[in-house]
């Protein structure tokens, strides 16, 4: 494609490129996001376009790859368009009967329906099934229309637009002015308002001034910026291109997890795009502004996310943290006026342009506005990615657009905030979504991870767990989050080994203080938050360990022994096979059993059995 | 190794600021990051090879080690965690007798756990030898190793 050379060229070509798409032509998208890549789409791609081409109708239907929908726990899967028929969970063999029978010969296939588990009933649209009824798909929406690798897609749903309009306004204050009326905070974790630093970077003295975005995603179990980049990475590009532009910036740098693979893939691409159509690199749409992005590949440390510890490994340095008395926008990378945004932040930003900051302020609570993107996972009926609009309830998040707890099983808690953040119960549930409510409940928005645990998760262990987790990960340069996070999950060893002392929980609490108050980054400053939140919520747990040596959910394996249920065992030896020591045996249609001496407690027989007669106390 | 060493540094135009890209390039090329590599890596970049360890052992991606034949990374992420990835770690690291991290005396297997893969949807997740393996339980693990030549109880029958 030819480079454009002015605002009105890109909006020629947008009105070219949009009437080109036929609306009533069929068009089978494919979600091709990392979670339905792992549920072996590309194999029922190859057989897509095979079977299209062994009907000659590659010219009438038209395939789309797309990033990711949202709903991976369904996946593989595909939505025909025009009528927007949802088929989830999709075999290599069920294509041609899908060309066949739906496409070609309007016939549902009832099998591939999806069926709500809650009400039983199956559903035919993309736009009835209960898990996107209540999201408010602004951001991620996009995903599904468009196919990441052809910047075509994008111009033809009007991409690039937010930038045209920016760029013939021709005043960077205005631009920052709606962000700032917009109330956009940022995505990435600490709810900093986006206007007020991109306006503190434009007035910072020293040149040349950096933009960079943070995709580092470092919270474990946290992939909506992974399926932004993957899925939609030039809305990503079009954002920093406009913060460029407002904050007077030339040079921008995209910091993405090296475990990221189809991420580094797709923004690699986009951005090579974007330069050859004259969107990025020298006078961006004749406009006499320059910018060009960097890509840099992240080396797998959670401390990387932190700004000042990013800066060091763009740098070419070990990314440890430094203090913060002087700002990044005063001296960031390079010790340059730095504006770093995070993904989600970044995407949110031609939206604002394009509706208007009276309109974005209108979605969202007093002080948190537009949607944010959650992921879903952990014990819950529909995994997946939900956009909704600040101020949802957990409630409604969890039960209405997650459906719930698998297995029939009773729900225990949500983890919000990653490692910096804190596990919610059931009694709280009714809150509203937004930074500051999730803050007074002593855990925070954080990236957006959102981890659902049921009366199987041991809260104890979850917070030795994002202790174990925060200690690999500590870069050691402070000594209250170095030596004190490796001190508190030693005392959560102990208490999991059944050795803990009732004083360990004041311990525990005066010590999460202290290195709340000791520690140079926010790594250490909020490292002590899930053990917290678990013992202000979930205490009576803690002390079940300790006093009755016993774990109510049965995981701490010091303080669980194996049985077998002598009236459900059906002597089927399934156990004894799967045993690795020996320790569960019986004849054949007689009840088994399990010798203590040998148990080594490694669960092989409770995933075995099929009649759930293995008991864990 | 020289050549192939220069050809990668030279991808980035001898910039010193791109030292963890070039170490990522040197590791895929060679399996880790054998120590003649990392002396020519000072050498031509003019980084004192001190710097160069900093970051080899800082990052978690680097492996100074040479690695087995077949690679194991089990995704210990929050959301993997909760869906019972320790026990799949018990049993994997019980049946190779190698810790996560570690590689077997043979070089057969190095097994490694990651945090969070962003496929949370389809946890535990078992990554072996590139191919993502979702929904992973100690049953599937066992039989993967089987196939890999590794002797398991399994719940097939003999
Ligand atoms: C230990 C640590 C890890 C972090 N990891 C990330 C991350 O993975 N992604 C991210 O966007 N922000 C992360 N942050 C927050 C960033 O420091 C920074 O606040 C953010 O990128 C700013 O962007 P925003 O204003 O758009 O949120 C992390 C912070 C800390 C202290
Ligand atoms: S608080 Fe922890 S991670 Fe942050 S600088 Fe100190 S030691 Fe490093
Ligand atoms: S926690 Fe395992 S893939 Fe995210």
């Amino acid at each position: 494609m030819k480079k454009i050379k002015s605002a009105a060229e890109l909006n020629a070509l947008q009105e070219e490129l949009n009437a080109r798409l036929d609306p009533n032509k069929p068009c089978i998208a494919i979600c091709c996001g990392t979670g339905c890549m792992a549920h072996g789409t590309r194999n029922l791609v190859e057989r897509f376009q095979q079977e299209l081409a062994d009907r000659q109708l590659t010219e009438k239907i038209s395939l789309r790859r797309t990033g990711c929908h949202g709903f991976c726990e369904r996946g593989p899967m595909v939505v025909l368009h025009p009528q927007k028929i949802f088929y989830q969970r999709i075999k290599v063999d069920d294509v041609p009967e899908i060309i066949d029978k739906t496409i070609l010969g309007e016939e549902i296939i009832d099998r591939l329906l999806y069926r709500d588990p809650v009400t039983k009933e199956k559903v035919v649209h993309e736009y009835e099934v209960p898990f996107y009824k209540k999201q408010m798909r602004l951001v991620f929406g996009m995903n599904g229309m468009i196919e990441p690798t052809r910047i075509e897609d994008y111009l033809a749903i009007g991409g690039y637009g937010a930038l045209a309009k920016v760029l013939t306004q021709g005043d960077p204050q205005a631009v920052i002015d709606d962000i700032s009326a917009a109330g956009l905070r940022g995505r990435g974790g600490g709810g900093f308002p986006t206007g007020r630093k991109w306006n503190a970077t434009r007035k910072a003295e020293g040149s040349p001034k950096y933009v960079i975005c943070n995709a580092d995603e470092g919270d474990p179990g946290a992939y909506m910026d992974r399926s932004l980049l993957e899925g939609n990475p030039h809305s990503v590009l079009e954002g920093m291109i406009i913060g460029a532009y407002a904050i007077g910036s030339s040079h921008g740098y995209i910091y993405v997890r090296n475990e990221y693979p189809l991420a580094v893939e797709n923004i690699t691409l986009a951005i090579d795009k974007a330069r050859e159509m004259g969107l990025l690199g020298q006078d961006i749409l004749g406009s006499g502004f320059d910018f060009d992005i960097v890509i840099n590949r992240g080396g797998g440390a959670f401390v990387c996310g932190e700004s000042s510890a990013l800066f060091a490994s763009i740098e070419g340095r070990a990314g440890e943290p430094r203090a913060k008395y002087v700002h990044a926008t005063d001296k960031g990378l390079y010790d340059k006026p730095t504006c770093l945004n995070n993904v989600e932040t970044w995407a949110n930003v031609p939206l604002i342009i394009n509706k208007g900051a009276q309109w974005y302020a209108g979605i969202g609570t007093e002080h948190s506005k537009g949607t944010k993107i959650f992921s879903l996972v952990g014990k819950i009926n529909n995994t997946g990615l939900v956009e909704v609009p600040m101020g949802i309830t957990l409630r409604e998040i969890v039960f209405e657009i997650g459906g719930g707890i698998p297995k029939g099983r009773k729900f225990k808690a949500v983890q919000t905030g990653g490692p910096s953040g804190g596990c919610i119960p059931e009694a709280h549930l009714d809150i509203p979504v937004d930074f500051d409510e999730l803050s007074k409940l002593g855990t925070m928005m954080g990236s957006g991870g959102m981890i659902v645990m049921d009366e199987r998760n041991c809260m104890v262990d979850v917070a030795k767990y994002f202790l174990k987790f925060l200690e690999e990960e500590s870069c050691g340069k402070c000594t209250p989050c170095r030596e004190g996070i490796y001190q508190m999950r030693k005392i959560l060893d102990r208490i999991t080994n059944g050795e803990g002392k009732l004083e360990d929980l004041d311990t525990l609490e005066w010590m999460g203080q202290a290195i709340k108050d000791g520690s140079l980054c926010a790594l250490g400053g909020s490292a002590p938050n899930p053990v917290l939140t678990t013992l202000r919520y979930f205490r009576s747990e803690y002390e079940a360990h300790i006093i009755d040596k016993k774990c109510p959910a049965g995981v701490c394996k010091a303080l669980i022994t194996y049985g077998i249920d002598p009236d459900k065992c059906t002597g089927c030896h399934a156990c004894a096979r799967v045993c690795p020591t020996g320790a569960a045996t019986g004849e054949k249609k007689e009840v088994h059993q399990i010798d203590q001496e040998k148990c080594i407690k490694c669960g092989a027989c409770y995933e075995a059995c099929k009649f759930d007669a293995i008991t864990i106390v | 190794m020289q050549e192939k060493i220069a050809h990668i540094i030279g991808k980035y135009h001898h910039d010193k600021g791109f030292l963890v890209p070039i170490l990522q390039d040197v590791q895929k090329e060679f399996n880790y990051l054998p120590k003649e590599a990392l002396t020519t890596v000072g050498a031509l970049l003019q980084v004192p090879l001190s710097r160069i360890y900093e970051i080899a052992t800082f990052y978690r991606a680097f492996s100074l080690t040479p690695r087995g034949k077949h690679q194991m990374s089990l995704c210990v992420g929050t959301a993997c965690h909760v869906r019972g990835a320790p026990i799949i770690q018990d049993g994997i690291e019980r049946v190779l007798g190698v810790k996560a991290g570690q590689t077997t005396a043979d070089l057969e297997f190095t097994f490694e756990t990651v945090n969070c893969l962003g496929a949370c949807a389809l946890g535990p997740i078992l990554v072996v030898d590139g191919e993502y393996q979702g929904q992973m339980t100690l049953s599937k693990a066992n039989k993967l190793l089987k196939k890999l030549g590794k002797k398991v109880a399994t719940d097939e029958e003999d």
